[in-house]
């Protein structure tokens, strides 16, 4: 009892953490898995909406929605500029898109620190969750408590909507075989649009709601965007059930990982990416050659 | 407006730019002030990170985002060299060239398994690794402080330490026009040939009895040695290191160098990263700390303007899960 009783609130910590990663992570894997677009811009669009989340929170609750609301719609909007960048680009394959993002990365990365400086900004909480509760006679933020909540249920709605409705269907037609889903009359730029949008928003909306957590600053969009990475390579790209384990699996590593051996855990993250990598390359040669062999037999 | 049919010949289209660049270098020093001739160092030195990445990405078809870690690892050689007091400069790059490709034969082989986005992704996770590393191996590396106090280099026995930045530039430039030359050299051989075909026509080169496979893991032992050799002149023109040098950022901005340049030309890629030092450090000069703004709209502008630039390096479309059925 006596371990898990020293590491409940890293434990814990690291599932806040890991459902942040989760949100944030959702929208790049979308992206990448379904659009083919490896966006490098994806954690500044993060940071554009922790900002924003920052600037019009002043402790009220209202203020606390709207800032939600304009972390999504700078999001989306970011979206809509990548849509725009990437969809000239869409028949020159991974590379050039690539190299896009980075670009609108620098752009939005240097607007930024123009617009907010180089000092971290802190978001003010609303006054009845920025206390602490007592669970299993552990203190915890209550901000967090309440932030795994959100962040479960916004889970739990982009499962459904990717999984269960007509638009999440489309999408992931569009993955398998694009020019099917424009033969059936869906034009494939807005099926581009829609995606950039939802991956944008997505980016934003973690933002704003992680401010608390991972707090807009000059190395956000940097931190950001590699643990995200992380968690789509170690989840599958285009993979939302996977990426939600990976990012669970990352979270921890980063709270709990680190509590229990700060000397080890640093390597754990890319050394766990490289081994992923690495095993599912074997993997799908052994599954190649196996289906070839089967084919002459 | 068509372009004259002379401009387009062979001899023309690639003795300009050689010949533009050597009279840029020669003329350099005289013109420039000390700030600007360190500048020139860093970009040259930079230059041979960016031929590095232009091996691999351009002729190998291996595009890397982790080239930035065998440039750190030179560094991180010829720093501790140059703290001990073993300042001699040939000494250094053969050091730190030497331990550059060790470190690339061990990752290399890892990253040779993945193609496409997953090499990509692999050389980005073992670059990040490699800085991970650098800033918690303290006693070894000085951290995330970096390392600092690396006396300046004789390049022989018994010559002279360089003093002054233009002494220096001097230095650098000597040192990676060799080892461009020989890269030139090597990729004009059969090997380049090689390197070509097991980009281009993987599977026939492998049915052709060729262990294609060994190719890519001693053009990425190469390439890493090439990158080592660079980050031996940066420490020496920067006599300090920090794990940063070794970043994701680093080996982006020199995969643009090399998108500038035309994938598969070492001079173009060394254009490529002068372009990139001039505007991150020189051009941004009357917009004090927008360096990333004017480099961000440069990526644009290539993205667009320089199509077969971009196509020169091949990134083959991963294959899906049961597509290929």
């Amino acid at each position: 009892m006596g371990a898990l009783d020293t590491h409940f609130v890293p434990a814990l910590d690291g599932v806040a953490y890991g459902l942040l990663l989760f949100v944030a992570a959702a929208g790049l894997t979308l992206l990448f898995g379904i659009g083919g677009v490896l966006n490098i811009a994806h954690g500044t669009l993060f940071a554009l909406g922790g900002y924003l989340a920052a600037t019009v929170s002043d402790g009220s609750w209202s203020s606390a929605l709207l800032g939600l609301v304009v972390a999504t719609v700078g999001g989306t909007l970011g979206g809509a500029v990548l849509a725009a960048g990437t969809l000239p680009l869409a028949d020159r394959g991974h590379l050039p898109q690539a190299l896009l993002t980075f670009g609108l990365a620098l752009v939005g990365g240097d607007i930024l620190s123009t617009v907010y400086g180089g000092d971290p900004h802190p978001v003010v909480i609303p006054d009845s969750v920025n206390g602490t509760v007592h669970i299993f006679g552990h203190v915890y933020p209550t901000y967090r408590l309440l932030f795994i909540v959100v962040a479960s249920v916004l889970a739990l709605v982009g499962t459904y909507v990717l999984g269960r409705t007509r638009a999440g269907a489309l999408l992931r037609a569009a993955a398998d075989d694009r020019d099917m889903v424009g033969a059936m009359g869906y034009a494939p730029w807005r099926v581009h649009a829609a995606l950039c949008g939802a991956a944008g928003a997505l980016a934003g909306v973690a933002g704003g709601l992680g401010a608390p957590i991972i707090g807009p600053g000059p190395d956000t969009a940097d931190k950001v965007l590699m643990l995200s990475m992380v968690v789509i390579v170690l989840g599958r790209p285009g993979s939302v059930l996977g990426a939600f384990g990976a990012a669970i699996a990352v979270g921890e590593i980063e709270t709990l990982g680190v509590s229990i051996s700060s000397n080890w855990a640093p390597y754990l993250l890319f050394g766990l990416m490289a081994v992923a990598l690495v095993a599912r390359t074997f993997r799908g040669a052994a599954a190649s050659a196996g289906a070839a062999a089967g084919a002459h037999a | 407006m068509k372009v004259p049919e002379v401009l387009l010949a062979r001899p023309v289209r690639l003795g300009v730019p050689s010949a533009a660049l050597a009279v840029l270098l020669l003329i350099a020093p005289s013109s420039f002030d000390g700030y600007g001739i360190g500048l020139m160092s860093k970009a040259l030195a930079l230059g041979v990170l960016a031929v590095s990445v232009s091996v691999l990405a351009g002729f190998a078809g291996l595009p890397t985002m982790g080239q930035a870690a065998p440039f750190l690892v030179g560094e991180y050689t010829a720093g501790i060299m140059g703290t001990h007091g073993h300042t001699v400069g040939v000494v250094q790059l053969l050091c730190g060239t030497l331990t550059a490709a060790v470190f690339a034969g061990a990752t290399g082989l890892v990253a040779i398994r993945t193609r496409g986005v997953a090499f990509l992704m692999t050389t980005l996770a073992l670059g990040e690794l490699t800085v991970t590393a650098a800033g918690e191996w303290r006693s070894l590396t000085g951290g995330t402080d970096g390392m600092y106090g690396i006396l300046p280099v004789r390049p022989l026995p018994g010559m002279a330490t360089l003093d002054s930045d233009k002494n220096v530039y001097w230095y650098v430039l000597a040192s990676s026009a060799v080892v461009i030359a020989v890269t030139w050299w090597v990729l004009r051989s059969p090997v380049g040939k090689l390197l070509l075909a097991s980009r281009d026509h993987e599977a026939r080169l492998r049915s052709a009895g060729h262990p294609v496979t060994r190719y890519q893991w001693l053009a990425y032992v190469a390439a890493g040695a090439l990158a080592g050799f660079g980050g031996v002149l940066m420490c020496t023109v920067n006599q300090y290191v920090a794990p940063d040098d070794g970043s994701f950022a680093t080996s982006a901005l020199v995969l643009l160098a090399v998108v500038l340049g035309g994938a598969t030309s070492p001079v173009g890629a060394l254009l490529g990263a002068g372009l990139i030092v001039a505007t991150r450090d020189w051009l941004s000069g009357p917009f004090p700390g927008h360096g990333p703004l004017l480099l961000g709209l440069m990526f644009i502008v290539a993205v667009y303007a320089l199509p077969d630039g971009v196509a020169g390096i091949r990134l083959r479309a991963p294959r899906r899960r049961g597509g290929a059925a």
